[in-house]
């Protein structure tokens, strides 16, 4: 194919609250910066090619596939990850529900289903069964079935409802909390 | 990394998308959701030198209704199309078929025109195009034009966009008074890319079927138009002898479909006309 021109192109995105600025090959996927450059390795990649939905991210608070995504293009736009969920040591509702109702077995694909579900909640806090059906239908789970999973966000959902917030809601509140200045410096 | 190494470019306007994509020819490629391109880059099956990303242009990402069509600029996500208020009303068979489009998780980046542009025979949207009349705006070195969904798909991933032309804007007519509107598909998995599929669009006029437009999808190398069809239904009383007679001459258009693993030539040719007769029969109940 002979040699070509390596470029490098300049992403800024807010990752999880915080700016993040790098100089990457253009070619680099949004999951591979996440994973590689960040370090949030909460993201999985499965099949990298926007099938399995592993990777699944929220940009903008919608679910998409980090792996058929260049990390150039969420320049600008905000990215949240599985990382933003659990609050100092407090899981989220959603991961305590994939807990309580065995919604997970060897784990791999539990942060794409628990983004998509994210997405899906905070639109819809009371979904119907083929919203459900649909949006965890373009995520792949290989252990568990898919039964617990959906009875996992069933459940998360009402947990939410209970308390009247939106699980980005949440998020977006303990985020603010853990920016706020405080005196204990409690680092990331 | 997956993707081979490429230079990127994030331009400013469509004049100088155009520009970009003129002086490299065949080496560029538009970028806009990525949907498909990004899996074609991670598998190595396309090395483009350069990628015109399109997301920085303002104003592609517009959804207007004016001139009795829904217009549909370049990079309107399909996830944001489904959400217009008002699709449900407005184009209701767009709104139908997006929800057939992958899943939400690639509708929330794919683009309308992207797919149109990609021009996968097994995807929803060319389909759709052609069965609502879609007129696509295409902007290149030499200004703008315009041509019919129609025209527009040539073979398996193959339109007549020049390299240095961009699809800035799909254009779909509003259905007229009265119509019903269908898209049936056989997939493995809801999402997924289609066996076989039929999108059918008729009004009824004095207890006759009027204006009727077939088109099916997955079994050829572009949406198959099936005029034969079409004129069976035009004027025929509604009824399930119709949709029978119209769906079998739907099965002996399909020329060549594919033959794979999942479905075999036999079976999409046979499915498509099942499909296509269901279509009518639910576009009737609707009209």
């Amino acid at each position: 194919m002979g040699e070509r021109k390596i470029s490098r192109v300049t992403v800024e995105v807010t990752v999880n609250g915080r700016r993040q600025s790098a100089e990457l090959e253009p070619r680099v996927t949004l999951a591979d910066f996440l994973r590689v450059e960040l370090g949030l390795t909460g993201t999985h990649l499965g099949c990298e090619h926007g099938v399995c939905g592993a990777c699944t991210v929220l940009l903008d608070g919608r679910a998409v596939r980090s792996c058929i995504m260049l990390a150039v293009q969420a320049t600008g736009h905000e990215v949240t990850t599985i990382e933003a969920l659990a609050n100092e040591g407090e899981l989220h509702p959603l991961q305590q529900a994939f807990v309580d109702k065995h919604g997970l077995q060897c784990g791999f694909c539990t942060p794409g289903f628990i983004m998509a579900a994210a997405e899906l909640l905070e639109r819809d806090p009371d979904p119907s069964e083929q919203a459900l059906l649909e949006t965890l239908g373009g995520q792949v789970c290989r252990c568990t079935g898919y039964e617990a999973i959906i009875e996992s966000v069933r459940d998360a959902a009402e947990k939410l409802r209970q308390r009247g917030v939106g699980p980005l809601g949440l998020l977006a509140a303990a985020l603010e909390k853990k920016a706020a200045p405080s005196g204990n410096g409690g680092g990331e | 990394m997956k993707p081979p190494a490429f230079e990127y470019a994030a331009p400013a306007s469509v004049a100088e998308a155009v520009a970009l994509l003129d002086e490299r020819g065949f080496d560029a490629k538009v970028l806009a959701g990525g949907q498909s391109l990004m899996a074609l880059l991670n598998m190595r099956l396309a090395r483009p030198e350069l990628l015109v990303d399109i997301a920085r242009v303002p104003g592609l990402d517009s959804i207007e209704i004016s001139g009795g069509c829904l217009g549909v600029g370049a990079m309107v996500r399909q996830r944001s199309l489904e959400f217009f208020p008002g699709l449900a009303d407005s184009h209701p068979l767009l709104l139908a078929g997006l929800r057939h489009v992958a899943h939400p998780q690639n509708r929330n980046q794919g683009t309308v025109c992207g797919s149109l542009a990609h021009a996968d025979p097994a995807a929803e949207l060319p389909a759709l195009a052609v069965a609502a009349g879609a007129e696509l705006v295409i902007e290149g070195p030499d200004g703008k034009r315009s041509e019919s969904a129609e025209d527009f798909f040539i073979t398996y991933l193959t339109t007549t966009l020049e390299p240095a032309e961009l699809l800035v804007e799909a254009r779909f007519p509003l259905l007229p008074e009265g119509s019903g509107w269908s898209v049936q598909e056989v997939t493995r998995r809801h999402g997924d890319f289609a066996l076989a599929g039929a999108v059918v669009t008729m009004r009824i006029a004095d207890a006759r079927v009027a204006d009727p437009h077939v088109v099916a999808f997955g079994v050829g190398a572009v949406p198959l138009r099936c005029t034969a069809a079409e004129q069976a239904l035009a004027g025929a009383e509604p009824g399930p002898a119709a949709w029978k007679e119209a769906g079998a001459l739907v099965s002996e258009a399909v020329e060549d479909p594919l033959d794979d693993v999942h479905a075999s030539a036999s079976q999409r040719r046979s499915v498509a006309g099942v499909m296509a007769s269901r279509a009518m029969e639910e576009a009737a109940a609707r009209a």
